[in-house]
């Protein structure tokens, strides 16, 4: 920040007693405010402004081949960004896809499993399945998009690795896993009211009740 | 009416933790107990819950780097390593040579630290108690450098995203080989203490075994998933900050048992002393930050980075929407994951051995609860 500010200030020549007397600071600042934005703007033009959507580029392979056949419309996108390969599924076809690619195109490995909230769009969480195959030495993504209250099925049957990773979806979003063996919350308190880590939820809000009866405090802020 | 004794009626249900100096933190074990034997567990996790993912997407980039040093906080440089490669992948730039050689060097110095504090608190927990005092101790000239290098020990925020903070201070390459030359021998020491001792064998030997299908099943990465036979370290299967460049082993052996994950380990720190000794011969000159904006905004987008961190895969999942702030912050902590697969190591085992394979996981809490 301090940087930015020196060449406006070196452009306008500092008053002949500056050095001498602190009270001729003063009549300074106003003379370069209105000089400021005229050798700003030839001097830094405005970045040409970066597109508001992702800009990805077609992912085609082996895999893509095999899931199109076997999926056809059930699989809406294979793209990719800065080299990494992902999917977009519909809800339903999401385990069927889990465990072809596990099964036949050796993806034994589910790294992660997570969501991102976009609450103004219909379906507002967004379900990413992280993949890994040892064989191929190669990442993917499998990602699909449900509605609040929607319960997509569980990957527990297919990768043991999500029976936590589910809980900890369920537990931060709230996203109900059909079929999972323990949906129960994980990190937060069983009892715990709300769901911290969807956009509605502020950074500083909690559950008072909880606070106070457990804690035994007004507030934990 | 079926015979009801005593021992079969009832099946004993105790909980290990949260305050229990074995658990290495506020881990909370369920166990159900027939006599001495497990027949199930339940982790109950979630007492160091600070909501690291909510506050990154309140911070800025640059603000948010130095919460991650708090997830894993014995391998804070490991992840800080991981977060700001995230960042610059999404910003699509690169560090520059000597940037990414010093934080190979400091990566790795790191992981030493790291596996010195599992072998001492491991070593502890079977009843061992010599080592944690020689651990320590080598474990001091680690983060002396660190303290030299940037004024931190434990929490360093060593990284920035694009390179480095500070520069290396005079004598860092000598002492770092220094360090090296030091302290192979007690490696060696570590190992006449342990690797033969009869109780040390006896505790250790076909206790948690975890095969190698059974890692992948669970997610386990790391030198757990090593010791089961896999040779796989993203330092080699998917090179990051000019790891490629160094000549090492992964180090694996057969039965994914107890034993093996500490041999594992201890090879581990020699194959470290050995990349340091290769980075500290020729970091290359040049700068030390690559060209960053001021302003850290991404463009919209996505991407998953993973690197091989001292406790398994340590990954960031980050979604950029054009702001100064992640929309989402994702971290895929090691420590939570590999955690999952403690009630399969310890099913059918005894009490003690609950004990041993808490500490063989290594794992941290604040990492697992983040």
């Amino acid at each position: 920040m301090a940087d930015e500010e020196k060449p406006e200030g070196s452009a306008v020549p500092p008053p002949p007693g500056a050095e001498a007397a602190g009270a001729t600071d003063k009549p300074a600042p106003p003379a370069a405010k209105p000089a400021a934005p005229k050798p700003a703007a030839p001097a830094h033009p405005a970045p040409p402004k970066p597109p508001a959507i992702m800009v990805t580029a077609p992912w085609e392979s082996d895999i893509t081949e095999l899931l199109k056949e076997r999926f056809g419309g059930d699989i809406t996108e294979f793209s990719s960004y800065l080299g990494q390969s992902f999917l977009i599924a519909k809800p339903h076809a999401v385990i069927p896809i889990l465990e072809t690619l596990k099964l036949e195109l050796d993806f034994d490995y589910l790294v992660d499993v997570t969501a991102v909230d976009y609450p103004k769009r219909p379906e507002r969480f967004e379900v990413v399945y992280i993949l890994y195959s040892f064989a191929r030495n190669e990442r993917i993504r499998v990602k699909t998009m449900v509605a609040d209250g929607y319960s997509p099925a569980t990957a527990v049957p297919v990768h043991l690795a999500a029976n936590w990773l589910e809980r900890e979806v369920f537990d931060m979003f709230g996203i109900q896993f059909a079929g999972h063996p323990n949906m129960r919350r994980i990190l937060m308190p069983e009892e715990w009211q709300g769901y911290p880590l969807r956009k509605d939820y502020g950074i500083l809000q909690q559950d008072e009740a909880w606070v106070q009866e457990n804690l035994g405090i007004e507030s934990g802020q | 009416m079926p015979e009801a004794t005593f021992l079969d009626a009832t099946e004993l249900v105790i909980n290990m933790g949260p305050q229990h100096p074995s658990t290495h933190g506020v881990l909370r074990v369920i166990l159900k107990l027939d006599g001495e034997k497990v027949n199930g567990t339940e982790c109950i996790i979630g007492y160091l819950h600070r909501g690291v993912e909510k506050i990154g997407e309140n911070r800025t980039y640059q603000q948010f780097a130095p919460y991650v040093d708090r997830m894993d906080y014995v391998a804070a440089v490991s992840n800080g390593l991981g977060y700001c490669l995230a960042v610059e992948k999404l910003l699509n730039i690169e560090a520059p040579p000597r940037a990414q050689a010093v934080r190979v060097i400091l990566t790795e110095l790191n992981r030493i630290a790291s596996h010195l504090l599992w072998l001492g608190t491991h070593a502890l927990d079977i009843g061992a108690i010599t080592p944690v005092f020689y651990c320590l101790r080598e474990r001091e000239e680690v983060l002396k450098i660190f303290e030299n290098y940037c004024g931190a020990r434990l929490t360093t925020h060593a990284f920035r995203i694009g390179g480095l903070q500070y520069e290396t201070y005079d004598g860092f390459e000598e002492e770092v080989k220094k360090f090296c030359d030091w302290f192979i021998p007690k490696v060696d020491e570590y190992e006449e203490l342990l690797t033969n001792n009869r109780i040390w064998v006896g505790r250790l030997k076909g206790v948690g075994i975890l095969s190698a299908e059974e890692c992948k099943e669970y997610g386990v990465t790391g030198p757990v998933l090593r010791a089961a036979g896999v040779a796989w370290d993203l330092r080699k299967a998917q090179p990051y900050s000019g790891y490629e460049q160094y000549d090492f082993d992964i180090p694996t052996a057969e039965n994914g048992d107890t034993y093996d994950r500490y041999t594992v380990r201890m090879e581990e720190m020699r194959q470290s002393t050995r990349i340091l000794r290769q980075a500290v011969d020729r970091i290359p000159s040049g700068p030390i930050i690559g060209k960053v904006p001021k302003v850290v905004k991404p463009p919209v987008g996505e991407a998953y980075v993973a690197i091989e961190a001292p406790k398994g895969e340590l990954g960031y999942f980050i979604v950029s929407d054009n702001s100064t702030q992640p929309y989402r912050m994702r971290v895929r902590p090691p420590s939570f994951v590999n955690l999952q697969a403690l009630d399969c190591m310890v099913r059918g085992g005894l009490v003690a051995d609950v004990v041993a394979i808490i500490g063989t996981l290594d794992i941290v809490l604040g990492e697992v609860d983040r």
